[in-house]
């Protein structure tokens, strides 16, 4: 009995997963919950385990590509086989006897077209040697374009290098663009593109083409997650904006009496992160509203408080979820961000881990910026920079003091809250971050 | 130049090298007065005496631990094991002893000492379970001895002459086949073929084989036959494991990205695992398709019987199959 495995939906608001590598092919046994394969989802890479006890029977998604939330990409031959059913083929099958594997595949071109052809096609695709992924890489092509002429399609070095070879003797000297896949047209020749090449652009809006000179980046899971989630916040949230400046002297001073103790003795720096999160915190509190989601009809207002915090990694920007971040002491919180920060960098965040953010903090004064205009994150309704603390003359009673001076700005969706919302949650924000000082408890 | 059989090199070599050094001697079961089973030392010792090459008894524990002893003290050695499937009485002498002498005096002595052993099998030499075995992984895989096995007559004398000018132990493995069906052009007089470096034999741009010993012919046959439909075959002679080539194994396997190793010995922990491994190591960038061994299969010997003989052995129109498909892949 033959068991069909769905690209699942490994969380909430995630509507497709990449195949970033299976781990059993064809043939192999997988017992119930054994890890079958691993997806990559907006910033997180995740062990699918299998749903049944089974033998692989084929794979119908290749390792790289993206399918949507309840595609087929795997289908198993159960235990319910028959008792006629033919063995599982093993490991051992193709060494078995004196005869040599060489034999045993042997068999395969002789077996005549067709035979056997949708399995391995279907795998051959999107799959390709270091040989042809190298070559590709030196001379810039999209290998989808390229007509594979090995053994199921395959795409093979011979046929990158032709590639290459007839791109440049093509008129317009740009890639041959439109070259069907073997599959379906198994005797296409490769042509020039006439109207592309003519410089007439495609739609309204034509994705500028790279020119001689140029690189081109493909796209990685999470960068393309950070744009739709940008785009979606933009375009979906109407965004007001303010900035208050918080007297951080005593933080300041703090941070600089106790940081070494703090880190010998936690092991993790102590940084302003923590202290913004408690201050944020504590303005949630004050304004519930704006630790909320809008939902249409109606605003949910969260109870719980999980903080995002903004970690920025060679992949990109990924946001861990501080859960409970209200429960939780300076320590704590310390503690908490570094951890998240080194998964982060080290790709082992797990989904629970970047998932349920009700609102989001951003230290982006480590960048060293003076003001920010963050973009609401899809689903939260605010989310607060703290920019790089200065010192500077300023005006204490009557008298000019010398201050250090942390501006804090805040992005929200004015769909839920309004400015006076904004305005408070500030207030009490800064009001927090200025009553730090050397003798505050860190536990 | 002159055109010889494998075997009459092997024993050219030993005539001119003890001919030139008196410290050179030859011992073995059966090397004196019969001239050897294969009769690689024919009239040798009638012409240097029974104190230079000597009949030892039926011991190869023995022959490989005098010839230890004589080589510690002064002498050359070059001990025959009457058949590679003998060797393993011997294996502990080698392996603990010959081996690591250098090593265990910390350079201060060395083991000067040729192992020349006749191995393998295959269709018509019938050497069943004990006369057939192929051991040069076994000793491959031991720090502190070379293990060389020459495919052509040139390559035979010239090695053979620098294993045993050599001070290290040298395990110097002779195919059977090869001793009389295999003749080629062999140089009078003095000459070497250094013990390391690889030889390309044929260059083509789809598949690259690596073969050696008797294999390496059965592969450049294929390459014949695979030629006549165009597919182009690079063969590379890996007559040294101990040490091994790595620098020519990598360009060749570049050079095509298709990568095919033959051997007879048995497939798992063999001579194409390694050189599989080093393809990876070396030139993953460059593959193009699976590396694949055609090797014996893991069966203990090679039956008697003239179908086991076939079955077991790879031969030309088996690589000529395995490389098609690589070309094909």
């Amino acid at each position: 009995m033959d068991i069909t495995v769905r690209m699942p939906q490994l969380g909430e608001s995630v509507t497709e997963g990449t195949v970033s590598a299976w781990l059993k092919k064809p043939g192999d046994r997988v017992e119930r919950y054994e890890p079958l394969l691993e997806v990559i989802t907006d910033k997180v890479n995740a062990e699918v385990p299998s749903p049944e006890s089974g033998v692989v029977k084929e794979l119908l998604v290749a390792e790289g590509q993206t399918v949507p939330v309840g595609t087929p990409i795997c289908v198993l031959e159960g235990e319910g086989a028959g008792a006629g059913a033919p063995a599982p083929p093993t490991a051992e099958a193709a060494q078995a006897g004196p005869a040599e594997a060489g034999t045993a595949r042997a068999a395969r071109p002789e077996a005549g077209p067709g035979a056997g052809a949708a399995g391995t096609e279907a795998s051959a695709r999107g799959r390709y040697s270091p040989a042809v992924r190298r070559l590709a890489r030196e001379h810039g092509v999209d290998l989808a374009l390229v007509r594979g002429t090995g053994a199921g399609g395959r795409v093979t070095r011979e046929d990158v290098e032709r590639f290459v070879r007839e791109a440049a003797e093509a008129p317009a000297g740009r890639p041959v663009a439109a070259e069907a896949p073997a599959a379906q047209a198994p005797a296409a020749t490769p042509a020039p593109a006439p109207a592309l090449a003519a410089g007439q652009p495609a739609g309204p809006v034509a994705p500028p083409e790279p020119g001689p000179d140029d690189e081109v980046v493909p796209l990685t899971p999470i960068r393309r997650s950070i744009a739709q989630n940008m785009v979606l916040s933009t375009s979906t949230i109407p965004r007001a904006w303010s900035m208050v400046e918080a007297d951080v002297t005593g933080l300041e001073r703090l941070i600089r009496a106790r940081g070494e103790e703090f880190r010998a003795r936690e092991g993790v720096a102590l940084t302003y992160l923590p202290f913004a999160v408690l201050a944020a915190v504590a303005g949630l509190r004050a304004v519930p509203r704006l630790n909320a989601s809008w939902a249409g009809d109606r605003i949910i207002v969260h109870r719980r408080i999980h903080i995002g915090i903004a970690v920025a990694t060679e992949a990109g920007l990924i946001v861990p979820v501080i859960r409970d971040a209200d429960r939780l002491s300076i320590a704590g919180l310390a503690r908490a961000i570094a951890e998240l920060a080194e998964k982060a960098r080290a790709g082992r965040l797990t989904l629970a881990e970047v998932q349920g953010g009700t609102f989001t903090v951003d230290n982006t004064g480590a960048l060293g910026t003076e003001l920010s205009v963050p973009i609401v994150v899809p689903g939260q309704t605010g989310i607060v920079t703290t920019e790089r603390a200065k010192r500077k003359p300023v005006a204490v009673g009557d008298a000019i003091a010398i201050r250090t001076m942390m501006p804090l700005c805040l992005s929200m969706d004015h769909r839920v809250v309004d400015g006076a919302d904004a305005g408070r949650f500030l207030g009490v924000m800064r009001a927090r971050l200025e009553s730090f000082d050397e003798a505050t408890g860190l536990y | 130049m002159p055109e010889k059989t494998f075997i009459e090199a092997i024993h050219d070599a030993m005539d001119e090298e003890m001919a030139r050094d008196p410290s050179v001697v030859l011992l073995g079961e059966d090397v004196g007065l019969r001239g050897g089973v294969f009769r690689a030392s024919t009239g040798l010792i009638e012409k240097y005496g029974e104190r230079r090459v000597i009949d030892t008894p039926l011991a190869e524990s023995s022959i490989a631990g005098v010839a230890i002893g004589m080589a510690l003290n002064g002498l050359r050695p070059i001990a025959e094991m009457q058949f590679a499937d003998f060797s393993f009485p011997a294996f502990n002498q080698i392996q603990s002893e010959a081996a690591r002498f250098h090593y265990r005096s910390n350079g201060g002595w060395s083991v000067p000492l040729v192992v020349r052993m006749p191995y393998g099998g295959g269709p018509g030499v019938h050497g069943a379970l004990y006369h057939s075995q192929s051991v040069e992984a076994f000793y491959a895989h031991i720090p502190g001895l070379k293990v060389v096995l020459p495919g052509t007559p040139y390559d035979a004398k010239g090695m053979l002459k620098a294993a045993i000018r050599d001070d290290d132990p040298v395990i110097f493995l002779e195919h059977k086949r090869a001793y009389r069906s295999v003749r080629g052009e062999v140089p009078d007089g003095d000459y070497t073929v250094p013990l390391g470096p690889a030889e390309v034999r044929r260059e083509g741009r789809h598949v690259t084989i690596f073969a050696y010993g008797y294999m390496l012919h059965e592969s450049l046959r294929a390459a014949e036959e695979l030629a006549k439909s165009g597919v182009e075959c690079t063969v590379v002679d890996v007559r040294s494991l101990k040490p091994l080539d790595v620098k020519t194994i990598a360009e060749a396997a570049r050079l095509t990205g298709r990568v095919l190793v033959v051997h007879e010995d048995n497939r798992s922990f063999g001579a194409g695992a390694e050189i599989a491994a080093i393809v990876a190591e070396e030139a993953l960038m460059y593959l193009d398709a699976p590396v694949r061994r055609l090797t014996g299969p893991d069966v203990p010997g090679i039956g008697f019987n003239h179908v086991f003989e076939v079955e077991f052995t790879p031969d030309a129109a088996k690589i000529a199959r395995a490389a098609r498909e690589l070309a094909e892949f």
